[in-house]
């Protein structure tokens, strides 16, 4: 089959035409798609139409699939290469209760009280102040995020032909402003349905044949205890809690206390409940029945993902090479020169298990989905930048054209950044180092300040801000007293590294920020009640918080059931691994 | 509205465009599994994984394009924005 590869010498992949031509394929899919739906407004409502008249379950799958990009696939299979199991955490301890508590409890909030951002929110509870913090560091935080999703883009493209990493990361930046640019954003809804297919289609196989390849579960298991040093290491591996290879804690009570606080309360609820573009997607649904279902029906197909992400990279781990050289310690070089890492432990295991034909589709998949990852922070931060940010503090009141304008500077001076903040990204061996270290400081801090001012209505707009500032400057100081949290520039003066090092950096963020608030607020002055109405849990009336209709419903049609089918399905996966 | 003055969204339904993306995958993955014979890749250890994935992907794209022919969305014509649209829940 190789007869077609030209460019095999010195690349990771050895793709041929085939490979290629599916890749295309993809490409004039997604770009047709974006340019029919432009032609003509009959069009654009039949497209609108067809994207509204999803059912629930692929409207679900959209919610997931936004954020089925660079951390999930990549990340969670180098996470399941290192710490096997455990990382199964992310997702059954860390996002699916989320999900739910977003959609069972948060979201009444966010649909009553009319705001069109999380941002505005924070403006409409707290005032100027904390909304520019907010909206700094969401913006901040966006530029970081795209760097992963552009170094990932590249790190692809570098091993499909074997180009110099800073090559491959200007030809992706320019490859997603076209993207963004001709795309257009009406048929965002479209590829991200198209891009969940392909991802399966993708990983699925992938899977499978891994698996084969092992001996299925049981050879799986039995390679993974001979791979490991000792008894306890493997067994570390194959059970997912207390999960101490993964928090880097010695004692498994605080271990399963960091997992269960830092990772599932701090970390994954500041995530799901705060993060602008999820929350968005719920928010514009025709009602508030909805608008909490979705969250609520995206949690089933997540359920699944570690299936196809962490089990690939548990899967590399022991049948790829130089993975297992990696995780035995050992230094390997890629055909380019560069060291072999655990976040490319999913690329490998492509090249040795998929055939030509299947593997372009893998390409395909993973190309998809850190282009629509780039391309979604790269608009999330242009909406704050040019509207929370330079309308609302630096330049006000000029013409619609005029922020239009700044908005198209900002999409480019964002991709230009994000060259750099690959950069950075690339210096973390696994992703999930380097993205749980950014959810420490911005959305722990977040979910802190939301959640007490959702439910105390004495707390104040200094402490709102206050909270924020101080909740994320102390998770920085966690970070850079901690081994290597920061990579080289950690001090290592407390002893923590690792994913354990970014949940004491949350729940730190998390505690300074509640404890200041509150002791903040009760010195200062709070709003008066009858601005908070909408905002804050007592100054709501009930019948705002719920859908009249939805008691008529049957009840696979009801938040309440369906979130308590979704909570008892993890409950059991978390007993069974 | 009369039934006249509807359409259907054709080729711009996303099941259909699901469909046509999963089908055309599908030949393609079976004509490399023809072309280039029975292992299909090095380290396939015989799973024969393109002729099993394609036909996969073949069933898959064909059920979307059939579902999508037996409940075809309706585009009333009268409607100028997607703002004008009703809620999903009252089609």
């Amino acid at each position: 089959m190789s007869v077609l590869a030209p460019l095999a010498s010195d690349t990771i992949i050895d793709a041929a035409f085939v490979d290629y031509l599916i890749v295309a394929i993809y490409f004039g899919f997604v770009l047709g798609i974006g340019l029919l739906a432009r032609r003509q407004v009959s069009d654009s409502v039949d497209f609108f139409l067809s994207g509204r008249s999803l059912p629930a379950w692929v409207t679900g799958l959209a919610f997931v699939s936004a954020n089925l990009g660079a951390v999930e696939i990549m990340g969670m299979s180098a996470n399941g290469a290192e710490f096997g199991l455990p990382a199964v955490h992310y997702f059954w301890i860390g996002a699916i209760p989320a999900m739910l508590f977003l959609g069972v409890v948060m979201m009444p909030f966010y649909y009553g009280s009319k705001v069109r951002s999380v941002p505005e929110f924070m403006l409409r509870r707290f005032g100027p102040p904390a909304h520019l913090v907010n909206a700094v560091s969401f913006a901040v935080a966006q530029l970081l995020i795209a760097g992963i999703n552009l170094y990932l883009l590249a790190s692809i493209i570098e091993a499909l032909l074997g180009w110099e990493l800073w090559v491959s990361l200007v030809v992706a930046a320019i490859v997603v402003l076209a993207y963004i640019t001709l795309g257009g954003l009406s048929a965002a809804i479209y590829n991200e349905v198209l891009q969940f297919f392909v991802i399966v289609a993708a990983l699925l196989p992938l899977t499978l044949i891994g698996l084969h390849q092992v001996g299925g579960w049981g050879g799986l298991k039995e390679k993974i205890t001979a791979a490991a040093p000792d008894a306890t290491a493997a067994d570390q591996q194959l059970n997912s809690w207390p999960g101490s290879n993964l928090t880097g804690f010695d004692s498994d009570l605080l271990s399963v206390i960091g997992i269960v606080f830092g990772l599932g309360f701090v970390l994954s609820f500041g995530y799901w409940t705060t993060n602008f573009v999820e929350v968005q997607r719920a928010m514009a649904s025709e009602s508030i029945s909805a608008a909490r279902k979705t969250p609520i029906i995206g949690a089933f197909p997540k359920i699944f993902v570690p299936f196809i992400t962490i089990l690939p990279g548990m899967i590399a781990a022991v049948a790829v090479l130089e993975i297992q050289k990696v995780k035995g310690g050992g230094s390997v070089n890629d055909p380019t020169g560069a060291p072999v890492e655990f976040n490319d432990s999913l690329l490998y295991l492509m090249r040795d298990v998929l055939p030509n034909g299947l593997l372009g589709i893998a390409i395909a998949g993973l190309m998809a989905a850190f282009m629509a990852g780039m391309a979604a922070n790269i608009s999330a931060f242009n909406t704050v930048f040019s509207y929370d940010l330079w309308q609302s503090y630096a330049v006000k009141d000029r013409e619609d054209g005029y922020y239009l304008k700044i908005g198209r500077l900002a999409t480019v001076g964002a991709t230009v950044i994000a060259i750099f903040t690959a950069g950075l990204a690339s210096n973390f061996s696994n992703i999930m180092d380097y993205l749980q270290t950014l959810f420490g400081f911005f959305n722990a801090p977040l979910f802190a300040t939301f959640i007490l001012g959702m439910f105390w209505k004495r707390m104040t707009p200094t402490a709102g801000w206050v909270g924020l500032v101080s909740g994320t400057l102390s998770a920085i100081l966690v970070a850079f007293l901690s081994e290597d949290a920061f990579g080289s520039a950690s001090l290592g003066v407390i002893p923590l590294e690792g994913q354990g090092a970014s949940f004491v950096a949350a729940g730190a963020a998390f505690v300074v920020d509640i404890v200041l608030s509150v002791v903040i607020s009760l010195g200062g002055t709070p709003k008066p009640a009858s601005e908070l109405r909408g905002l804050v849990w007592s100054e709501t009336p009930k019948e705002d918080l719920v859908d009249a209709d939805e008691a008529g419903y049957p009840w696979y049609r009801r938040t309440l059931p369906l979130a308590g089918i979704a909570l008892a399905a993890v409950i059991v996966l978390n007993i069974v691994f | 509205m009369a039934e006249s003055k509807k359409h259907t969204a054709g080729a711009l339904d996303i099941r259909n465009v699901i469909g046509a993306l999963l089908l055309v995958y599908g030949v393609i993955l079976l004509v490399t599994r023809f072309v280039a014979g029975d292992e299909g890749g090095a380290n396939s250890e015989g799973v024969n994984a393109n002729l099993w994935a394609g036909i996969a992907l073949l069933v898959v794209g064909g059920a979307f394009v059939l579902w999508s022919r037996l409940r075809p969305v309706v585009v009333p014509e009268n409607v100028a924005s997607p703002e004008d649209l009703p809620p999903p829940s009252e089609r």
